[in-house]
């Protein structure tokens, strides 16, 4: 890069804040590890939450208006740092969702004897690489940003000391998405070899007046960046180490790779169509709009054949769950290839992201609470939850009914709705009507799973005497949050989905 | 008035969280089931008061315009308004939904439901209560797409823990026909949102489809009508029906019948004919074609069910055990299939197009819930009596002779039985009269011919309705050659209880009401049907 080559940059220390300081208490985290005895472990989750919360709180300067950095000193002054609203709300999703994955970790990560240090240092680095990539707006930061969230991911996939399956699970995530990576740099070197930059803004230009005897090259460097983001997503075909390694994580990373590992997918998939191959639509287009559904048909009816019964089967449902609302999450994307103003249409893929953030953080919060009674997280281990833990079981109800987009879950409604009239608006008119057939499947597993909730347990089976135990506070707090989140957003659904309304980029 | 209205709408989902709170100190009654239930008829009672306030301080001068309307901005994102209001159209609908809920929540206080706690059983009926009340006062399209599916979480859950036999697979069948409907609805609702501008229904009404395209028009109006004929529900679309009012419990089967599936016709007259009109036109033909053969299909399935049936189901072989539990000849299933032919009726008088044609079908939406209101609580009655609502084990090979045995009930029965076909100065008469009278005389533009056939097969419907609902009281309330040639002894059958008699009598006296002053409703809906036909103005 140029950054050298001019005069001594000023860097704006305010806008690349929320990243910067997620590093440094990753950083913090991991020194800290060495020196402290093993007794007093616990003073590193204050320091990660702090981190993280120092983090989101950062993001309030940069409320006043849009700041740019590195920033090019001649030339077209293209610049590789803004941070704008789109950066600032998908680095509250990220920050959010981390927080939140934090909260469920507090618990799971002394029961099972995870390394607390080495948890807390690779959560917060995968976070950092996460907060950069909203707001990195060339194809370096942005390929490098997408490696920082991932390589930490990798490993905390493979955490869980002595499991075969969680490093078996972890060795599948890392060559599928190394491959995918390798893919992505090929696509982006072509895309610089036809364009000479790597700035997005100076791609999109570039490739409308790319040398014709360069067009092949250009168009495929297009689809093979397209192909690495599309893998983040875990969109169709490359969503099969989806269960796999959310089965095999540890389950707050579970519910974290579903949704900030999901978020960072899309926002690079936004960043490079919308903004570097706006020209380039008709192809990537027409191609979301095929993947997304392939992706939610594929997801729901994987998710639709989980039997209740076996092992691990409530995360394996999340799991795919996850793949067919990826789909939905594609539609607006493909629609924004059809549309006059793409960052209108984008809106709504933001809204619906923050909505599934919420919520599915929460159902898999509720997921950790029922493991620690019943480790085999079956559906089954479901039944009389009601019964048993009345706050937990409504908050589930309400988590599921939330995705599956019945009231009362009023704001995933809405924002199913939103991501309709994203399709309709765009004349996607036959996406439309394929989400909508898979509405209906997804809503015959969700609530297949809300009213095992109310069942009366089976009584054959022996309760623990001791009863369910308490509530860890960190878990409680999670639950409690995202509910709080879920029932703000169903009074007032305009919080988000004014992002849908307003153009984001 | 505004407030009224806003109460109306509100109370029922504050009083359905607050269902599911520990009760407070003072209000615990004798037991927690006992305080849940006397706050569920509490809550419905005030929602009645108010609703009956409303009809009372409604404007009857100007039936047509929308009276005590609130206009207040909710998501700005997309356009969507918390629009509210009634007139004429909607008012009949939101008394009689307040009623129809007061008189369940009535009767679940004085006889506990089977099943699974009290508590949850209230909250869901309120919350259905809240639902089925939006969508009549609302007059926003996403907002009636939102208050259209706030009532299916709580009817799956009413079937699936309360119902009887088949349960869930009945619940499974109702929400999954329903939702794949109403997504479909959804996608038309968006498209009329996305290109006429607003999701008002005031304003797109006054527009009177002169926004849309005639394409945008023909496809907002396929599948808006799909999704309201699912609900209606529309003869080829009507299978998840009698399964889920067969399993469904008493007071579900009469909410479901009683108002439930006037959201689906309501939507029609709301929606289709003055947002879209020419897709209304282009469709009212099949429309009314599906309609009439609904009503034979219904009448004959009827007659099939009601006809004593040695063989036809195997159950009956094994006459040995006293209850057979085939599907084939239950009672409840019997009104469920009458309800579809008596839907068809509705459908059909909207599919005329003609002012008389959809005032004919808002007094027969009207009528239906109250008489097969009525009938379900009645058969839910019978079945509390006998164990079984199965006619042929009921009727055994003599007759179930309720008048000898239960005469109060079985006059009530014969009542509601006369009624339903339609005896002329009962409720059910004028709907129906009218509904034909209209397809006599279709809108300009309709195929006459057509109509006609339409109208003679609605009229021979009228002379099955009338054949199995008279073997129907013929097997069930008379009996045979008296006790004597019983072989067991019958056990003593408990009359007429008190708190059914509360629940049971307003239906038969609005039924009478409606029946002998039919100009009361008329006079309401017809302004408003004519303004709506005629755009606006």
């Amino acid at each position: 890069m140029q950054l050298a080559s001019g005069a001594v940059q000023s860097i704006d220390w305010t806008a690349i804040a929320p990243p910067v300081i997620t590093a440094l208490g990753a950083l913090a985290v991991l020194v800290a590890d060495l020196f402290l005895p093993a007794g007093r472990k616990r003073t590193l989750h204050g320091i990660g939450l702090a981190a993280l919360l120092l983090a989101g709180l950062s993001l309030l300067p940069l409320l006043a208006g849009d700041r740019e950095t590195f920033c090019l000193n001649s030339g077209t002054h293209s610049c590789s740092y803004v941070a704008d609203r789109f950066t600032l709300v998908i680095q509250f999703l990220v920050l959010g969702g981390a927080l939140l994955t934090a909260l469920l970790s507090i618990g799971p990560a002394e029961d099972r004897q995870l390394p607390t240090g080495e948890y807390w240092f690779l959560l917060l680095s995968s976070v950092a690489g996460a907060a950069l990539l909203p707001a990195s707006r060339d194809l370096a930061t942005l390929v490098v940003a997408l490696e920082v969230a991932s390589l930490p991911a990798f490993a905390l996939v493979g955490l869980r000391r002595g499991e075969r399956r969680s490093a078996e699970a972890a060795l599948k995530f890392f060559l599928s998405s190394v491959t995918a990576t390798a893919v992505t740099l090929l696509g982006v070197s072509f895309v610089y070899a036809a364009t000479g930059t790597l700035h997005l803004v100076d791609v999109a230009r570039g490739l409308d007046h790319a040398d014709p005897q360069l067009a092949v090259l250009a168009r495929t460097g297009v689809v093979l960046t397209l192909v690495g983001f599309a893998f983040k997503t875990a969109a169709v075909p490359f969503h099969f180490w989806v269960p796999d390694a959310y089965v095999g994580a540890p389950l707050p990373i579970a519910g974290y790779l579903s949704v900030v590992g999901k978020a960072v997918g899309f926002t690079g998939l936004i960043l490079v169509t919308v903004q570097a191959f706006p020209g380039y639509s008709e192809v990537w287009g027409p191609a979301l709009a095929v993947l997304a559904a392939l992706t939610m048909t594929a997801g729901n009816a994987a998710a639709l054949r989980q039997r209740p019964d076996r092992p691990q089967s409530a995360v394996r449902l999340l799991a795919w769950s996850s793949v067919g609302q990826a789909g939905y999450l594609l539609v607006p994307l493909a629609a924004a290839g059809y549309a006059d103003d793409p960052g209108h249409a984008i809106g709504a893929t933001v809204a619906y992201a923050l909505m599934y953030a919420a919520v599915n953080l929460g159902a898999f919060a509720v997921a950790a609470l029922v493991a620690r009674t019943s480790p085999a997280n079956r559906i089954e281990d479901y039944r009389g939850l009601y019964a048993r833990r009345p706050a937990a079981a409504l908050a589930l109800a309400f988590f599921l009914l939330c995705l599956a987009g019945l009231p009362p879950g009023i704001i995933g409604l809405f924002a199913k709705v939103t991501v309709f009239s994203a399709a309709v608006d765009a004349g996607l008119g036959w996406l439309a009507a394929v989400m909508a057939v898979n509405v209906v499947i997804a809503l015959y597993y969700y609530l297949k799973w809300t009213a095992v909730l109310f069942r009366p347990a089976p009584a054959t089976e022996p309760r623990p005497a001791t009863g369910p135990g308490r509530t860890p506070a960190p878990l409680a707090a999670a639950i409690g949050l995202a509910a709080a989140i879920g029932v703000a957003l169903s009074g007032a659904p305009q919080l988000v989905l004014r992002f849908a309304a307003g153009a984001l980029l | 008035m505004q407030i009224l209205l806003a109460a109306i709408l509100a109370l029922p989902l504050v009083g359905a969280v607050a269902a599911l709170l520990p009760a407070p100190p003072g209000l615990k009654g004798r037991s927690p089931e006992q305080a849940v239930l006397r706050h569920g008829v509490t809550v419905t009672g005030a929602v009645l008061v108010l609703a009956v306030a409303l009809a009372a301080g409604f404007d009857r001068h100007h039936p047509g315009r929308m009276q005590a309307t609130t206009d207040v901005g909710w998501i700005p994102a997309l356009g969507i308004r918390l629009h509210l209001g009634v007139d004429g159209v909607s008012l009949p609908l939101l008394v009689l939904t307040a009623l129809l809920t007061f008189l369940c929540a009535l009767h679940a206080y004085a006889r506990t439901p089977e099943g699974p706690s009290p508590k949850a059983y209230v909250a869901l009926l309120l919350l259905l209560e809240g639902g089925t009340l939006a969508s009549f006062a609302v007059l926003d399209l996403v907002l009636f797409f939102l208050a259209f599916e706030t009532v299916l979480t709580p009817m799956y859950f009413l079937i699936a823990r309360w119902g009887g036999a088949e349960r869930e697979r009945a619940a499974w069948r109702f929400i999954l026909y329903t939702v794949l409907g109403s997504v479909v609805m959804l996608l038309g609702l968006l498209l009329i949102g996305v290109k006429g501008g607003t999701f008002d229904m005031v304003a797109l009404a006054t527009d009177n489809g002169s926004g849309l395209s005639h394409s945008t028009q023909l496809i907002a109006a396929l599948a808006i009508g799909t999704g309201l004929a699912v609900k209606a529900p529309l003869w080829p679309l009507h299978s998840w029906l009698p399964d889920a009012h067969t399993a469904a419990p008493t007071t579900g089967s009469v909410l479901l019948a009683g108002v439930l599936l006037k959201m689906g016709t309501y939507g029609f007259v709301r929606i289709v004919l003055p947002i879209t009109p020419d897709g209304a036109h282009t469709f009212a033909p099949y429309l009314a074609a599906f309609a009439a053969v609904g009503i034979v299909y219904g009448s004959l399935y009827c007659l099939a069910l009601a006809l004593p049936s040695p063989g036809r189901h195997p159950s009956t072989k094994r006459s040995a055990l006293p209850l057979s539990f085939g599907a084939g000849g239950d009672l409840k299933r019997l009104i469920a299939y009458s309800s579809i032919g008596h839907m068809g009726f509705v459908l059909l008088g909207i599919a005329t197009l003609t002012p008389t044609g959809v005032n004919a079908a808002l007094f027969a939406n009207i009528a239906h819930g109250l008489i097969t209101g009525l009938l379900f609580f009645l058969v839910g009655a019978v079945k509390d009596r006998y164990g079984s609502s199965d006619l042929d084990s009921l009727s055994g090979h003599t007759g179930a002779a309720l008048y000898g045995r239960a005469p109060r009930l079985g006059g009530l029965l014969a009542f509601g039985a006369v009624a339903s076909l339609g005896l002329p100065g009962l409720a059910g008469f004028w709907g129906e009269m009218l509904a034909m009278f209209a397809s006599f005389r279709p809108a300009d533009g309709l195929s006459r011919p057509a109509y006609l056939v339409f109208m003679t097969l609605a009229g021979l419907g009228t002379l099955l309705t009338a054949g199995y609902l008279l073997i129907v009281v013929r097997r069930v309330c008379m009996g045979g050659n008296g006790e004597r040639q019983v072989p067991h002894p019958l056990p003593a059958l408990p009359d007429l209880r008190r708190y059914e008699f509360a629940a049971f009598s307003p239906l038969v006296v609005l039924t009478v009401l409606a029946g002998l002053w039919p100009a009361a409703l008329l006079g309401l809906s017809d302004p408003a049907v004519k303004q709506l036909l005629g755009g606006g103005i």
